[in-house]
């Protein structure tokens, strides 16, 4: 294993292709997908590779040893030259542990996927490809970065490209959703800015021959001993504002979620956005948020997040119930996903809140659930627009035998977002709830939470009798089945939902020793934050 | 030493000013002789500021004062490794702007007297030179004269057009008033200390009792003064105006090194003459300012000011080079903040900025020259649909106002970075939150031209032949923007060694 930089490779290999498809002639079509289509299968079969060899007793989280894969070299190193600036220096960090793994595995198989289903693109393709693969760079760097810096750079370089995917080849109102989308993340982001640069000047790093450097790194911002005594965002600074940074990060990661009241960008942006990349959206960018805050959030601010969980819980439960309050009463098929996904994402706020192994794996087990149903959800819908031309709920009826193989596959998304047992989605809610329930201070929410299934079921189930029960229109009597091209996308999707229902393990292992650790880190940080404030005193 | 001694002593540091002056004679003798030949006097420029770049180089900095008055052994004049970063950021834009001037048809075209055009370009850089090395309120005085004088000419020198002539007119009245009020504040603050010399006055300030209230009217009179030159709020006013009518390669010029020099004489003269010696380690980064004038607090309201009412007026223009001017405004304020906190970190923050900037906005303004050259507009929506006619310009123009909003991998954004790392570490966190909140709004227009130029369908007959020199002058711009957006080491360093100010 030794000496391939893998996650270098998975990372760069889009913006490769990105290359490559700028070179090409704009009129060799094929070639342009069929390039995407490689680079994108290669960035999976490498993070099949990473899995294989995945070390699932190394816990990483805030321990620098036991991260796998890593690839550590000095990015940029300004020495000494001004007395009062000091050394500059940040690192090129990747590496992967329990907690980025299941989350590289979702985005190479999610833009894998979301290549079959760019594949009738109308316009521009050229350009689409392209823009598609440094958006996957983005968001597989965001993954692995474990130096701030880092992460921060590949969080912004996502943004470009997905303002241009929605706005370019989004719907009737695309300019609205992309400016939309584009300032509320950047607000997010600028306010993540901030926070980034208090923890940089309040962690110093020894470097091996001694002196000290203020730090970018994560995981040194995990140890309350690398904390400057005077420094901002430092616990021994009896005024630190430790406080309002972790609210101004977590705003900038809950926009991403989104979280309720931060929410009103995504059904816009879903709404507008072309199929494949609502698809992505929903199914990885969404992570992101839930993602940032268990990575960056949780382990350096554990003593705020304790405070503050019962507080995250309520807004997870918001979400629950609001967006699923909301998805019932859309009309049209996209929006009702995207309130759907709203209040999915709400599960993860709800499981993090716990504070339990149990809970928080669920989290995350939902976050790659979601991932995997949602762009299944996604994709039917882009499916039945793509032959009808219209999204309204009311307009259809009876595709089941009309459609019948896209009726079973859209039967297993939707019981599968409603939690059935047996499909993935109910694996993960069920570790939820778990969690929430056995954790004393958010028990009543989660039983306000569980509202939330019942109301999931409800307009899931209404839309299915909706779209495909009843009487056929026959306005539609003239629809053809889902293609080969569809199935391709959508098949896989299917097996991994049902696969991972009945047999979770392989997934639930892979994330077993981080997210124990994770949530040690977290529930023990008091004790740790407090006692050394009082050595200080 | 006798007079004479010194001056001749003081020769030897001033070969970049001097070969300047050459430059601008030349100039102008050429022209009499050689009115026909069209690329000889852009060339001959071209040639003037290499040669004024090496000795810029090669001159080492003096260890004392220049042109010393005899006087208790102080100087007009010094050369010092902040004034060269600033020269060399207003030549590296003198360059480009006569580069942009041989292919901009707006020159070429609308006038006869090119031999002017380029002299003045020159005298204009002289005084911006003059202007960054000043160390007495005289040669402060002259060397803003000389640039405001060459400015407004160039400003009005399409003069058939009749916005550029307003453009003109407006900014000579503007002018005036601010140096106007200068002259009387420096006056007033000679009245107070008997002295112009600025290290003279931080040392009779520091020894000498004084009336407060006078040296307060006195310090923003004179604060005005420069900050009419780097469109500070509330002394923006001529901005939007004199951009939106000069012509193009003017603007560009105008909004960095003008800009360029303004800032680095607001800074000197500041820093120098109102910074409490005593009470301020040299080594560490932190300085205290004299008791009276606490002009870091008035600079730090009108920075707020200068990027907010920039940014929000720049929301509404329709024009692009008016929108591009209140950007530039905006990033005034961005730099200003940069400097109220009293800390070498700050400075090094707004060297790191004007670097950057110069590029980005150079970037920006010589892409809105090609297109407008051809298009016959500067209208935003008459940008519509160019992405899918002229690719190679759209995408540039694109990535340099990426860059102006700071959005990573941009080298804009390691601007902002080290500016609001500065800010957050000196704890003035509000003006941070101020600066991002700024820049989210300023997203706001820039990616209105995106829009325009991507988001829509093309509705215009527009093509453009893209020619070699577009292609090379867009890429020397380009590749500094993204290069410096990751791999920013070098530019760090460079701003680290010329953040000494002699005296320091």
């Amino acid at each position: 294993m030794a000496g391939i930089p893998y996650l270098s490779l998975i990372t760069f290999l889009p913006i490769l292709g990105m290359v490559i498809i700028l070179l090409i002639d704009s009129k060799k079509i094929t070639l342009i997908k069929l390039i995407s289509l490689i680079i994108t299968f290669s960035q999976l079969v490498l993070s099949v590779i990473l899995w294989i060899n995945f070390n699932y007793k190394a816990v990483g989280i805030n321990d620098p040893n036991s991260f796998q894969f890593v690839e550590k070299w000095r990015w940029i190193e300004i020495k000494n030259l001004v007395e009062w600036i000091g050394t500059i220096k940040i690192d090129y960090f990747l590496g992967v542990d329990g907690l980025s793994m299941p989350m590289v595995l979702l985005t190479a198989l999610i833009c894998f996927l979301g290549v079959i289903a760019s594949w009738n693109i109308p316009k521009a393709i050229k350009g689409y490809f392209a823009l598609y693969l440094l958006l996957d760079t983005g968001m597989i760097g965001s993954f692995l970065a474990l130096d701030f810096f880092l992460f921060y750079i590949f969080w912004e370089i996502m943004l470009l490209p997905m303002y241009f995917l929605i706005g370019i080849w989004g719907g009737p109102r695309k300019e609205y959703a992309a400016i939309k989308f584009f300032i509320y993340t950047l607000v997010g982001s600028v306010l993540m800015l901030l926070v980034m640069l208090g923890l940089y000047f309040s962690t110093y790093e020894i470097l091996p021959d001694g002196t000290q450097v203020y730090t970018f790194n994560m995981l040194q911002m995990m140890n309350p001993s690398n904390y400057s005594k005077e420094g901002l965002l430092s616990p021994f600074n009896p005024h630190n504002l430790r406080f309002i940074a972790y609210i101004f990060l977590f705003i900038g990661f809950a926009i991403k979620v989104p979280m309720f009241p931060f929410h009103t960008w995504l059904p816009d942006a879903h709404v507008e956005a072309p199929t494949p990349i609502s698809v992505i959206l929903a199914g990885i960018l969404l992570k992101l948020g839930t993602y940032g805050m268990m990575r960056i959030s949780f382990p350096v601010f554990p003593e705020i997040t304790n405070q503050l969980v019962y507080w995250i819980a309520i807004f997870g439960a918001i979400n629950i119930i609001y967006g699923a309050l909301c998805a019932m009463a859309q009309k049209d098929f996209k929006s009702l996903i995207a309130y759907s996904s709203i209040s999915h994402m709400g599960y993860v706020l709800l499981g993090m809140a716990s504070l339990t192994t149990q809970g928080t794996i669920g989290a995350l087990f939902q976050m790659f659930n979601h991932g995997t149903i949602t762009a299944m959800l996604f994709m039917i819908v882009g499916v039945v627009y793509d032959r009808a031309h219209t999204r309204g709920v009311n307009d259809f009826g009876g595709l089941a035998l009309q459609m019948p193989v896209y009726t079973g596959i859209v039967t297993v998304a939707f019981f599968a977002s409603i939690g059935l047992p047996g499909l993935s989605g109910f694996i993960s809610e069920a570790l939820v709830f778990l969690g929430a329930f056995s954790s004393d201070s958010i028990r009543i929410i989660a039983a306000i939470s569980t509202l939330g299934i019942l109301l999931t079921a409800g307009y899931m189930l209404w839309t299915l009798q909706r779209v495909f029960f009843g009487k056929l229109n026959p306005k539609w009597s003239q629809l053809p089945d889902v293609n080969k091209i569809e199935i391709a996308a959508l098949a896989p999707l299917a097996v991994i939902v049902i696969f991972f229902g009945i047999y979770p393990s392989p997934m639930l292992n892979l994330m077993n020793s981080s997210i124990n650790k994770l949530v040690e880190v977290v529930s023990n940080a008091p004790v740790v934050f407090s006692n050394l404030s009082l050595i200080i005193k | 030493m006798d007079k004479l001694g010194n001056i001749l002593h003081s020769l030897n540091f001033f070969y970049p000013e001097i070969a300047l002056t050459l430059t601008f004679f030349i100039l102008l003798l050429v022209d009499l002789f050689f009115r026909k030949s069209k690329h000889l006097l852009p060339v001959l420029s071209l040639i003037g500021y290499v040669i004024t770049g090496y000795f810029s180089f090669t001159t080492p900095n003096a260890s004392g004062f220049l042109f010393s008055t005899g006087m208790a052994n102080v100087g007009l004049y010094i050369t010092d490794s902040f004034a060269f970063y600033f020269k060399l950021i207003i030549l590296l834009s003198l360059i480009y702007t006569v580069l942009f001037s041989i292919l901009s048809k707006e020159i070429n075209e609308s006038t006869e007297n090119r031999g002017e055009y380029y002299a003045l370009l020159a005298s204009f850089g002289l005084g911006m030179f003059l202007l960054t090395s000043s160390t007495d309120l005289i040669t402060i005085y002259l060397a803003f004269e000389m640039v405001s004088l060459s400015s407004y000419i160039l400003a009005g020198f399409t003069r058939k057009v009749p916005r550029s002539a307003e453009a003109s007119l407006k900014y000579i009245i503007f002018g005036a008033v601010a140096s106007g009020v200068m002259i009387y504040g420096i006056s007033i603050l000679y009245g107070l200390t008997g002295t112009t010399n600025i290290y003279l006055i931080n040392f009779y300030l520091a020894n000498q009792n004084y009336n407060t209230l006078t040296l307060v009217i006195a310090g923003l009179m004179i604060i005005g003064g420069f900050g009419f030159k780097i469109s500070m709020a509330p002394f923006h006013f001529w901005t939007p105006d004199v951009y939106e009518g000069a012509p193009i390669t003017i603007t560009a010029v105008l909004s960095v090194a003008s800009k360029a020099a303004g800032f680095a004489i607001l800074i000197r003269f500041l820093k120098v003459a109102f910074v409490d010696y005593a009470a301020t380690n040299l080594q560490a980064s932190l300085w205290a300012i004299l008791p009276g004038f606490q002009w870091n607090d008035i600079l730090a309201v009108l920075s707020v000011l200068t990027m907010t009412l920039g940014n929000l007026a720049a929301l509404w223009q329709n024009n692009l080079k008016r929108m591009l001017a209140y950007s530039s405004i905006a990033h005034a304020g961005y730099m200003l903040s940069g400097f109220v906190i009293l800390d070498n970190q700050g400075i090094l923050a707004i060297l790191i900025y004007f670097a950057i900037y110069l590029f980005m906005n150079l970037g920006a303004f010589f892409i809105v020259m090609l297109i407008s050259d051809k298009l016959g507009s500067e209208d935003i929506d008459d940008y519509t649909g160019l992405g899918y006619k002229a690719p190679f310009l759209t995408v540039s123009l694109t990535i340099f106002l990426v860059s102006l909003t700071g959005i990573p991998p941009t080298a804009g954004f390691i601007a902002k970075l080290y500016l609001f790392a500065a800010l957050v570490n000196t704890g003035w966190l509000w003006l941070a939150l101020v600066g991002v909140v700024n820049s989210v709004i300023s997203l706001y227009y820039y990616m209105r031209v995106v829009k325009n130029m991507f988001l829509r369908e093309s509705i215009s007959t527009y093509e453009q032949k893209i020619e070699l020199g577009h292609v090379l002058i867009s890429f020397s711009l380009l590749i500094p923007t993204l290069v410096f957006g990751v791999y920013f080491k070098p530019l760090i360093e460079l701003a680290e060694k010329s953040i000494r100010i002699f005296g320091f």
